[in-house]
C-alpha cells in the first residue's frame, strides 16, 4: 500500500462523511460536517504539493530534496481560518437555537421544533 | 473648454449648494442664478461662431476600448436646446424663489434642480452615444428626486415612482438601442454614426435598433401609450412642473428623434411608427385636456398633446415637417413655461386649482390675467403669437401628408387635434379670466410681486416677439437646426404671421370656429364625455407593478424554502456535476509518478482515521461522542502532516483541533443534547448515494495529483529567495510573511471581522427570548459536583507562565524554525483559556488586562503599520527588511521586520480565538446577571 492511496481514501473517507452529515437536518451535525469537510479540502490542497517524507521545506545551502512550501503555507492560514468559520457557524446555530427554541435548519423548525428544543 | 465648462457648472453649483445649505433663501437663489446665467453667457458666447458653421469640440478620453469617450459638441441644435435649458432654467430659479414656502429646503430643491440642469446640457452637448446615455439616466434619476420633492406627500412619491419607472424602463431599452447601433455603425462616435445611415438602415439589426431607441423617445416624451406618467408627475412643485415636465426633459425624446433624423428616418418603418404614434398621441391629449378641471392636469394633458405635435412631424420625415417641429419646439417651451408658471400663481394665490371654482380673475389680478391669456392664445393658436405660426406651418406638411393612399385622413386628424387644441387653450383663458367671480378661493387673491410675474413676463414677451419678429429672431437658428438635423443643406425658410390664403389657414380657421362652438356648448359635451368608458391608467399601472411584485414574491418563496438541506443538497450535486463533466471533456487520468511505500505505523494510523470518521456518523445523534472521535481524527490529521514534512502544519493543526474541540464544548453545553432523528430512510439513502459520489470524484482526483510528476512552479522562487530575500530559513513561515503577507493581512482581517461578528451575535442574547431562553438553562453537574476541582486549579495556574514562555520561544524561532505568530497565538490562547475552564470565568476576567477587541484592532494597525513603514523607504507596501546583530553573552542573532508584521498576526489570533471562547463561556452567565438587574 502506497502513501498516495492512504491519503487519497482517507481524502475520500471525510469527503463523503462531511457532506452526508452537512446534509443532516439539525445545526451541530452540519458544523460536525463542514469540520470533517474542511480536514478533507486541507488535505486535499497539501497533498497538490505531493507527498515528501521527512524533508521539512527548511532552507539550506545543501537541501536539495524538500518538501514543497507553498501548499503548506496556504494550508496553514487555511487551518486557521477554518476555525475562523466553524466558530462562527457554531455561534450562528446556537444564537438561532436560542431564538427560536430549535436546532433545525430542514426549513420545517415551525412545525416541530418546540418538541425537538 | 467652454464646452466642458458647460456641462461642469451646473453640476458644481449643485456641490455648492448643497456646501452652504445653511445660508438664507437668497443666497441660494443667486448662486444657483449665478450658476445658469453664467452658462447661459458661456452659450451665447459661442452662439455666433455656431450659427455661421463653426462647430466647437472637445474631446477626453474615458474609456476608449469601450468606444467611450467625454466627446462634446455644440452644433445649431445642440445650441438650440442647451440655450432652452439654460434660460428657461435661469426663470424657473428666481420663479422658484417666490414659489417655495419659507420653511422649505431651497438649498435641496435648487441643487437637484442644477443636477437636472447638468445632466439635460450633457444630452444636448454629447457627441458620444454612450455618454449621451449616462446623462439621459441622470435625468430620469433628477426628475425622481424632483417630483418627489414633497416627500411626506404620497401622491408625490407614487408620481416620482411611476414616472421613474416608465423613463427608466424606457432608458434601459434606449441603451439597448444606442449598443446595436453602434454595433450597426461601427462607432458610437455621434458624428460618425450620422454620416452613416445608409449603413445603419441597410443592416438586419435597424428594425430592433428603432423600436428600442423609440421606446426610450416615446417614454421619456410621454407618447401614447406611455404618457400616463406626465400627468401624476405633476406632484412636484410647480417651478418643476414648468422646468422638467413642459419645457425641457420631456423634450429630451424629441432631442432624441432630432438627433438621430439622419440614421433613423426616412424608412417606410419610420414613418409607419412614429407619424401614427405622434398623431394618436396629440389627438388623445388634446381631446383629454379639454374636460380634465384641474389646471396642471389640463396643462400636462396639453403638453402631451404637443409633443405629440412634434414628433408627428418628425415622423414626416420631410425637411419642412423638421423645420416646423424645431420652430414648434421654440414656441411651445416659451408658451406652455409661462402658462405652469402661471398656474402656480393662481394657485398661490386662490389656493386652488380647480378650474371650476375659479372665474373673474382679470378684474383682481390684472397683469396676471393678461399674461394667462396672452400664453394661452399662443397655445391655442392664435395670431401674433408664434405658436400661430409653427400650428399653421404643423397644419401645411399635414395637408400635404398622405395615409395609406387617403389624402384626407392626416389633415382632417390634425385639424381635429388643432381644434380640440384650441378648444382647452380658450377654455383655460376664458373660464379662469372671464365671468363672474367665484366662493372658491380661500384668501384674497392679488397680483404677486415681481418675483413670481417676471419669469412668466418675459416668456410671454418671447412668444409674442417669435411671432412679431420670426424672421429676425427665429429663422437663423431654426434653418442652422433644421440644417444640423437633416444634414442635407440650410432649408430657405420663411416664418411670417400671414401666408396668404391657403389650405392651412382655411383648416385654421375652422379648428377655431368649431373650438368657440364646442365652449359654447360645454355642459353637454362634458356629460356627454362622462358617459363614455376611461380606463384609469394609474389603476392599470398599480394593476401591473402589484402583479409583478406578487408574482416574484411567489418566485422567490419557490426557490427560497429556508432549508439549509435542500440548498446544500443542490450545491453538491451541481458542483459534482460540473466537476465530472470536465472530467469526462478533458479526461482525468493518473499519472506515472512513483509512489511512497507505507508505514505500518502509516497504514495503523489511516485505519484509526477510517473508523473514527465511520463512529462520527454512528454517533451523529450521541454528540459528546461524536466531538470525541472528531478529536481522534484531528489528532491524526496531525500525525500526518509530522510524518509528510510539515511540522508548521502540525504545530498549527494540534493547536486549533484543541481551540475548536473547547467551542464545540462551549456550544454543546448550551444546545439540545440528544435530539431524535429527523431523517427518514429515504432520505439518508439518497444523501448517502451524495456523499459517496462526492467522497469517490474527491479522492480519486486527489490521486490523480498525487501521482503525477510534480512541475516546477512558483514554489521554486520561494524556496532560493527565502534565506536571501527574506532571511529566514523557515520557507513557510517566511512565505506567510514576507513573500505572500498581503494574503495573510487579508485573512487576519477575515479572522479579526469574524471576531467582531461572533460579539455581534452573542451580544444581544441575553436580552429577549434568546436571554428567557438561557436562563431557563441549568447545567447538568451530575458528573462533576465541584465546579473548580483543585488540582486543576492549581496545575493550570502553574502552567500558564510555562505555556507562556513556549509560546514566545515558537514566536521567536519562528523565522528559521517551525513555528511563528499563528501557532504562538494558538498557544497563547490555550494557556488564558486553561485559566477559564479551571478557574472559572469571573476569576479570570478580573486578572485579563486585555480586551479582544483591542488585541484585534491593535493586532491589524500593527501589520498594516509594519507594511506601511516600507513606504517610507520608497519600497513597495509590505516590502520586509532584515539585518544581523550581535549582543554580548547572547551572540549573533537577526531581526526582520517581518517579525513585528507577524506579532500584529499574532495579536489578532488571540484575539479571535477569545472574543469566540470567552463570549460564549460568557453568554449564560450575562443572561443570568442581565434577570437580576430586571429584578432589581
Amino acid at each position: 500500500m502506497s502513501l498516495e492511496f492512504l491519503v487519497a481514501s482517507a481524502i475520500a473517507t471525510l469527503v463523503a462523511g462531511g457532506i452526508y452529515l452537512a446534509l443532516r437536518a439539525r445545526t451541530f451535525q452540519v458544523v460536525l460536517g463542514l469540520t470533517l469537510l474542511s480536514y478533507a479540502v486541507n488535505l486535499f490542497l497539501f497533498a497538490v504539493g505531493r507527498l515528501v517524507v521527512d524533508r521539512p521545506p527548511l532552507w539550506s545551502k545543501d537541501v536539495t530534496h524538500h518538501a514543497d512550501p507553498l501548499p503548506q503555507a496556504l494550508v496553514l492560514t487555511a487551518i486557521v481560518i477554518t476555525f475562523g468559520m466553524t466558530a462562527l457557524t457554531v455561534i450562528l446555530s446556537l444564537r438561532s437555537f436560542l431564538e427560536s427554541g430549535s436546532d433545525q435548519v430542514d426549513g420545517r423548525a415551525g412545525r416541530d421544533g418546540d418538541e425537538a428544543a | 473648454m467652454s464646452l466642458l465648462a458647460l456641462i461642469l457648472l451646473p453640476f458644481l453649483t449643485a456641490i455648492v449648494l448643497m456646501a452652504v445649505r445653511r445660508a438664507s433663501r437668497g443666497v441660494h437663489m443667486a448662486i444657483a442664478a449665478i450658476g445658469s446665467a453664467g452658462g447661459l453667457g458661456v452659450l451665447l458666447s459661442q452662439a455666433s461662431a455656431v450659427l455661421s458653421g463653426h462647430i466647437p469640440r472637445t474631446t477626453v478620453a474615458w474609456l476608449p476600448t469601450l468606444g467611450l469617450d467625454f466627446s462634446l459638441w455644440l452644433d445649431p441644435l445642440a445650441l438650440l436646446f442647451a440655450g432652452l435649458i439654460l434660460g428657461i432654467g435661469l426663470l424657473v430659479v428666481v420663479y422658484a424663489q417666490g414659489y417655495l414656502a419659507k420653511d422649505e429646503s431651497t438649498a435641496r430643491f435648487l441643487s437637484f434642480l442644477m443636477l437636472f440642469q447638468g445632466a439635460m446640457v450633457g444630452i444636448a452637448l454629447s457627441s458620444n452615444v454612450l455618454l449621451m446615455l449616462v446623462f439621459w439616466e441622470l435625468t430620469s434619476l433628477a426628475s425622481f428626486l424632483l417630483i418627489g420633492f414633497w416627500r411626506d406627500r404620497a401622491e408625490a412619491r407614487q408620481g416620482a415612482r411611476m414616472a421613474l419607472s416608465i423613463t427608466g424602463g424606457g432608458g434601459l431599452a434606449l441603451i439597448a438601442g444606442m449598443l446595436l447601433l453602434g454595433k450597426a455603425a461601427g462607432s458610437y462616435d455621434l458624428v460618425t454614426i450620422l454620416s452613416r445611415g445608409d449603413l445603419v438602415q441597410a443592416s438586419p439589426l435597424y428594425p430592433a435598433i428603432l423600436v428600442l431607441i423609440l421606446a426610450g423617445a416615446f417614454t421619456k416624451s410621454a407618447q401614447f401609450p406611455f404618457h400616463f406618467w406626465l400627468p401624476h408627475a405633476m406632484a412636484a412643485p410647480t417651478p418643476v412642473s414648468a422646468y422638467l415636465h413642459s419645457a425641457t426633459m420631456v423634450k429630451a425624446g424629441v432631442f432624441l428623434l432630432a438627433r438621430l433624423w439622419p440614421v433613423l428616418a426616412g424608412t417606410d418603418w419610420w414613418f409607419g411608427i412614429v407619424a401614427p404614434v405622434g398623431l394618436v398621441t396629440m389627438l388623445f391629449g388634446a381631446g383629454v385636456a379639454l374636460f380634465r378641471h384641474d389646471l396642471k392636469a389640463i396643462l400636462a394633458y396639453s403638453t402631451i398633446s404637443q409633443l405629440g405635435l412634434m414628433v408627428m412631424l418628425l415622423g414626416f420625415g420631410t425637411g419642412a415637417a423638421v423645420a416646423a417641429a424645431i420652430f414648434h419646439i421654440m414656441n411651445h417651451a416659451a408658451f406652455k413655461a409661462a402658462l405652469f408658471m402661471h398656474a402656480g400663481i393662481v394657485n398661490h394665490e386662490t389656493g386652488t386649482r380647480d378650474i371650476r371654482r375659479l372665474g373673474g380673475l382679470a378684474a383682481i389680478m390684472p397683469l396676471t390675467a393678461t399674461l394667462g391669456v396672452l400664453a394661452a392664445a399662443a397655445m391655442a393658436g392664435l395670431p401674433p403669437l408664434g405658436g400661430f405660426i409653427s400650428k399653421e406651418m404643423m397644419l401645411e406638411r399635414s395637408a400635404e401628408t398622405a395615409w395609406a393612399g387617403r389624402a384626407l385622413l392626416v389633415p382632417v386628424l390634425a385639424t381635429i387635434a388643432a381644434m380640440l387644441s384650441a378648444g382647452y387653450s380658450l377654455r383655460y383663458a376664458v373660464a379662469l379670466h372671464l365671468g363672474a367671480r367665484k366662493t372658491g378661493e380661500v384668501a384674497t387673491p392679488h397680483d404677486p410681486g415681481a418675483i413670481l410675474l417676471g419669469p412668466p413676463a418675459v416668456l410671454v414677451g418671447f412668444a409674442l416677439a417669435l411671432g412679431l419678429l420670426p424672421m429676425t429672431l427665429a429663422a437663423p437658428l431654426v434653418a442652422a437646426a433644421s440644417e444640423a438635423v437633416t444634414g442635407d443643406g440650410r432649408p430657405d425658410l420663411h416664418l411670417a404671421l400671414w401666408h396668404g390664403i391657403n389650405p392651412a389657414l382655411a383648416m385654421s380657421l375652422g379648428a377655431v370656429a368649431i373650438a368657440i362652438l364646442l365652449l359654447w356648448r360645454y355642459p353637454a359635451l362634458e356629460r356627454a364625455v362622462a358617459r363614455l368608458p376611461s380606463p384609469d391608467a394609474k389603476h392599470l399601472f398599480d394593476g401591473g407593478m402589484t402583479a409583478i411584485v406578487e408574482g416574484l414574491r411567489r418566485l422567490s418563496d419557490l426557490l427560497h424554502v429556508a432549508s439549509l438541506q435542500r440548498y446544500l443538497a443542490v450545491l453538491f450535486v451541481v458542483v459534482m456535476t460540473l466537476g465530472m463533466e470536465a472530467g469526462w471533456r478533458f479526461g482525468v487520468a493518473a499519472g506515472s509518478r512513483p509512489t511512497t511505500p507505507a508505514s505500518p505505523v502509516a497504514v495503523v494510523a489511516w485505519a484509526v482515521m477510517v473508523v473514527a470518521t465511520g463512529a462520527v456518523l454512528a454517533a451523529d445523534r450521541r454528540r459528546y461522542l461524536a466531538l470525541i472521535f472528531i478529536s481522534v481524527i484531528g489528532l491524526v490529521m496531525a500525525l500526518a502532516f509530522v510524518h509528510l514534512s510539515a511540522p508548521d502544519l502540525a504545530l498549527t493543526q494540534i493547536a486549533v483541533e484543541v481551540v475548536t474541540i473547547l467551542l464545540m464544548l462551549l456550544a454543546l453545553h448550551l444546545l439540545p443534547g440528544r435530539p431524535p432523528r429527523l431523517s427518514g430512510a429515504t432520505r439518508r439513502l439518497r444523501d448517502g448515494a451524495i456523499a459517496v459520489a462526492g467522497g469517490a470524484g474527491t479522492g480519486w482526483l486527489a490521486w490523480t495529483i498525487m501521482t503525477r510528476p510534480e512541475r516546477e512552479g512558483v514554489s521554486r522562487f520561494h524556496w532560493e529567495n527565502s534565506y536571501a530575500g527574506g532571511g529566514g530559513t523557515n520557507v513557510v513561515n517566511v512565505t506567510l510573511v514576507d513573500f505572500r503577507a498581503f494574503d495573510t493581512l487579508g485573512e487576519i482581517i477575515v479572522l479579526g471581522i469574524a471576531g467582531l461578528a461572533i460579539y455581534a451575535l452573542l451580544q444581544p442574547a441575553a436580552r429577549g427570548v434568546a436571554g428567557r431562553r438561557l436562563r431557563a438553562w441549568r447545567s447538568d453537574d451530575r458528573h462533576s459536583p465541584e465546579r473548580h476541582p483543585m488540582m486543576f486549579v492549581m496545575a493550570t495556574r502553574l502552567l500558564l507562565p510555562l505555556a507562556l514562555l513556549v509560546g514566545s520561544y515558537i514566536f521567536l524561532r519562528g523565522h528559521n524554525q517551525p513555528g511563528g505568530g499563528f501557532i504562538a497565538a494558538l498557544v497563547f490562547s490555550i494557556a488564558i483559556l486553561l485559566q477559564y475552564l479551571a478557574s472559572g470565568f469571573d476569576w479570570t476576567d478580573e486578572r485579563r488586562k486585555f480586551g479582544e477587541h483591542g488585541l484585534i484592532g491593535a493586532g491589524v494597525l500593527i501589520a498594516v503599520a509594519t507594511g506601511a513603514g516600507a513606504l517610507l523607504f520608497g519600497a513597495p507596501f509590505l516590502s520586509s527588511s532584515f539585518d544581523h546583530f550581535h549582543l554580548p553573552l547572547i551572540g549573533e542573532f537577526e531581526l526582520a521586520t517581518a517579525m513585528l508584521f507577524d506579532l500584529g498576526v499574532a495579536c489578532v489570533v488571540v484575539g479571535a480565538v477569545m472574543m469566540a471562547l470567552a463570549q460564549l463561556a460568557h453568554v449564560a452567565q450575562r443572561a443570568a446577571r442581565h434577570d437580576e438587574e430586571d429584578a432589581a
